[in-house]
């Protein structure tokens, strides 16, 4: 299966999903990084060099974990897990940023924006422009920075410069926005490294195409580690970058299900979570570049989402995942923020590993479907991000009582250091 | 009359005309009738209603608040409508729709065109929407009689002026720089030479607009524009010093 080779006139379509919605300005901007992207695509060096990239400064391959202890007590198939959280920065969000970052190069331009939402992908970004020696400007929601004080703490110290956004909802969308109103005017030094699988094309196939590193090497990796490919293979949506990686090893395969987790916030009927296929509330639409199915009222006004995890906060899904959920491809299922918090001591007590709140949202639907599965079937989860960078919302959501008098203590510190 | 015809009768008592832009529900639609009343009083000849949507990632600041408060105060898409269509019975400049794509999507093409038409609007700016995903908007437009206002800009190349020209009806928004709206420009040659270069494509009149907030920039587009479009200028004028700056504000500028 090849989702990336349009028929005559549909290029960057899946189906009625994707395409490109931007202003006239941007087209000379966009056909520029369209024509860059196939050739970077097209050379067999580019992707050798990305590879090598990869593997010298980010730690790549990461490994696959038999989750043994979890198994066990679950009493059903047997879970791995794809182990994108040892990247260097944190999460799989460096596959993207170093390819963009070698493809920018290509470009001859010297100075790069993204957005962020947990961080990630803006401390990514950070790490990658410091070693390319790009200028970096990371536009990031007000809301998000409160959230995520410590990924802001390390793009400022790796010298790129966080933009507060006050506009609309002050999340991931509103740094979007930020991000195209600073392209619409810097375009001929500047690239945009969009963050994940949506956006206008060429984004979603570029985003894909960095990613898909994830399930080439998991597929190899359970093969050889379980002898057999898996029967399902978990992984958390937001925009959809991390689970277009490590789907895209199995497409092939038609005996592997793929399920995408999506944030389900406070729940179906609450109107506080960022499910766009697993709930009813989102319909087509077209916004922020792409055409696809979003979180909006009946007059085409974006609505408030909402999840504990700040990386999957998003009004949007990647256009693929919209063709993909509708051609059957793809199964749709949320967990809600108090499922996340409970697997996610579960996984740490259990196994310890810390996922990411983002990637926990995939244990949850994993967790909840391995005991109605045979012990000798196969889950593979991907685990896309560490969880140290929430240490404050997870300390929050489990009361920690130590954590919080340490802060005061750290806060009452400053506080006499300042007088 | 269709919007040229307009355009170029209008022309005949004047050499440079002006297109306006407001905010529908920002500050309140209360203030909207009376900015257009001071419009209509000043001579404008077109004015833009924007309608305000959620994501609006080519507006700057100023716009970009406009569009977030008016939402949040709960305009709809009807009271536009219905805006526009009062406004159309009242005024003698003509109205275009501005707005993005996703306005227009969501209650179908046919829908949307059909409404500006029986609003009395007499054509719409969709700036996030490129020409290569307008044929079917455009066949329904050209059907009703209403004109898809195209947008060229400093860095479309000629081959991609041509594609634009080809599409265009009315008139067109030359968009003088980079950027977003509200900034200002400064009015030099690269803006009379973008002008020229858009015209070997196309013969329907040219408004430029981004950045045109006075009287100096007037006299720079007369001979070269057909019409200048101001929006971010008036609405700070308004916000600054009411009704009563607005009118010395539109007086000054088209004296």
């Amino acid at each position: 299966m090849d989702i990336f080779d349009f028929s005559d006139g549909r290029e960057g379509y899946y189906g009625e999903y994707g395409g490109v919605f931007l202003p006239e300005i941007l087209h000379a901007t966009i056909e520029e990084l369209l024509t860059c992207f196939r050739e970077c695509k097209a050379d067999p060096t580019f992707w050798q060099d990305y590879v090598a990239l990869l593997q010298n400064y980010s730690g790549r391959p990461t490994p696959i974990t038999h989750l043994e202890n979890l198994s066990r007590q679950l009493g059903g198939a047997q879970i791995y897990v794809k182990r994108d959280d040892l990247n260097h920065t944190g999460s799989h969000k460096i596959n993207n940023v170093m390819g963009q970052g070698l493809l920018c190069q290509r470009l001859g331009k010297r100075r790069v924006i993204a957005e962020t939402g947990a961080g990630q992908h803006g401390f990514a970004t950070a790490t990658m422009a410091a070693k390319f020696g790009y200028d970096c400007k990371i536009y990031m929601g007000a809301v998000d920075i409160a959230r995520q004080r410590p990924n802001v703490f390390w793009m400022e110290n790796l010298g790129a410069e966080v933009i507060s956004v006050e506009d609309g909802q002050k999340t991931l969308k509103d740094a979007v926005n930020a991000c195209m109103r600073d392209w619409v005017t810097n375009m001929a030094d500047t690239h945009y490294i969009l963050g994940t699988a949506c956006g206008p094309h060429p984004f979603p196939e570029m985003v894909s195409w960095f990613q898909s590193i994830i399930g080439m090497e998991a597929r190899e990796q359970i093969l050889k580690q379980a002898g057999r490919l898996p029967d399902r293979v978990y992984a958390c949506v937001g925009g959809g970058s991390n689970a277009m990686g490590i789907f895209q090893g199995f497409f092939d395969d038609d005996s592997v299900e793929l399920i995408g987790c999506e944030a389900g916030g406070q729940g179906v009927g609450s109107y506080m979570h960022s499910a766009r296929l697993a709930y009813d509330d989102a319909s087509v639409g077209v916004a922020q570049g792409y055409k696809t199915y979003f979180l909006q009222n009946d007059q085409g006004n974006m609505n408030e989402t909402h999840s504990v995890a700040a990386g999957l906060d998003y009004i949007g899904i990647n256009p693929i995942f919209s063709y993909l959920w509708e051609q059957g491809k793809v199964r749709f299922e949320a967990a809600t923020d108090t499922e996340v918090k409970e697997a996610l001591k579960l996984t740490m007590r259990t196994e310890g590993l810390i996922p990411a709140l983002e990637s926990t949202h995939a244990f949850v639907t994993a967790i909840k479907e391995a005991p109605t599965m045979a012990k000798d079937e196969i889950i593979l989860i991907n685990q896309s991000g560490r969880g140290d960078k929430d240490i404050f919302t997870i300390a929050d959501a489990l009361d920690d009582s130590k954590w919080k008098s340490f802060i005061a203590g750290k806060a009452d510190q400053y506080r006499t250091e300042n007088k | 009359m269709g919007l040229q015809a307009y355009i170029e009768e209008r022309k005949k008592d004047k050499d440079l005309l002006v297109m306006a832009h407001v905010v529908c529900g920002y500050p309140s639609f209360e203030d909207n009738m009376q900015e257009l009343e001071i419009m209509a009083e000043a001579g404008v000849d077109l004015v833009e209603l924007q309608f305000p949507f959620s994501e609006p990632s080519a507006d700057g600041p100023l716009f970009v608040k406009a569009n977030e408060e008016s939402l949040k105060s709960g305009t709809t898409v009807d009271q536009c409508f219905d805006f526009m269509k009062q406004a159309s019975e009242r005024f003698p400049f003509k109205i275009l729709m501005m707005g993005y794509y996703n306005t227009a999507f969501k209650m179908g093409e046919d829908v949307f065109v059909q409404r500006i038409k029986a609003s009395g609007g007499v054509g719409y700016i969709l700036p996030d929407l490129p020409v290569e995903e307008s044929s079917n908007l455009h066949k329904l437009s050209q059907q009703a009689g209403i004109e898809p206002i195209i947008l060229m800009t400093p860095t479309s190349s000629d081959k991609r002026l041509a594609t634009l020209g080809e599409a265009s009806r009315g008139m067109v928004y030359v968009v003088a720089r980079k950027g977003v709206t509200g900034s200002k420009t400064n009015m030099g040659d690269d803006v009379i030479s973008l002008v020229k270069r858009c015209r070997q494509h196309t013969n329907v009149p040219m408004g430029v607009g981004f950045g045109i907030s006075s009287k100096a920039d007037m006299d720079f587009l007369r001979g070269t524009a057909d019409l200048a479009i101001v929006g971010t200028a008036a609405l700070k004028t308004w916000e600054s010093s009411g009704a009563k700056g607005l009118k010395v504000f539109f007086a000054e500028l088209m004296a």
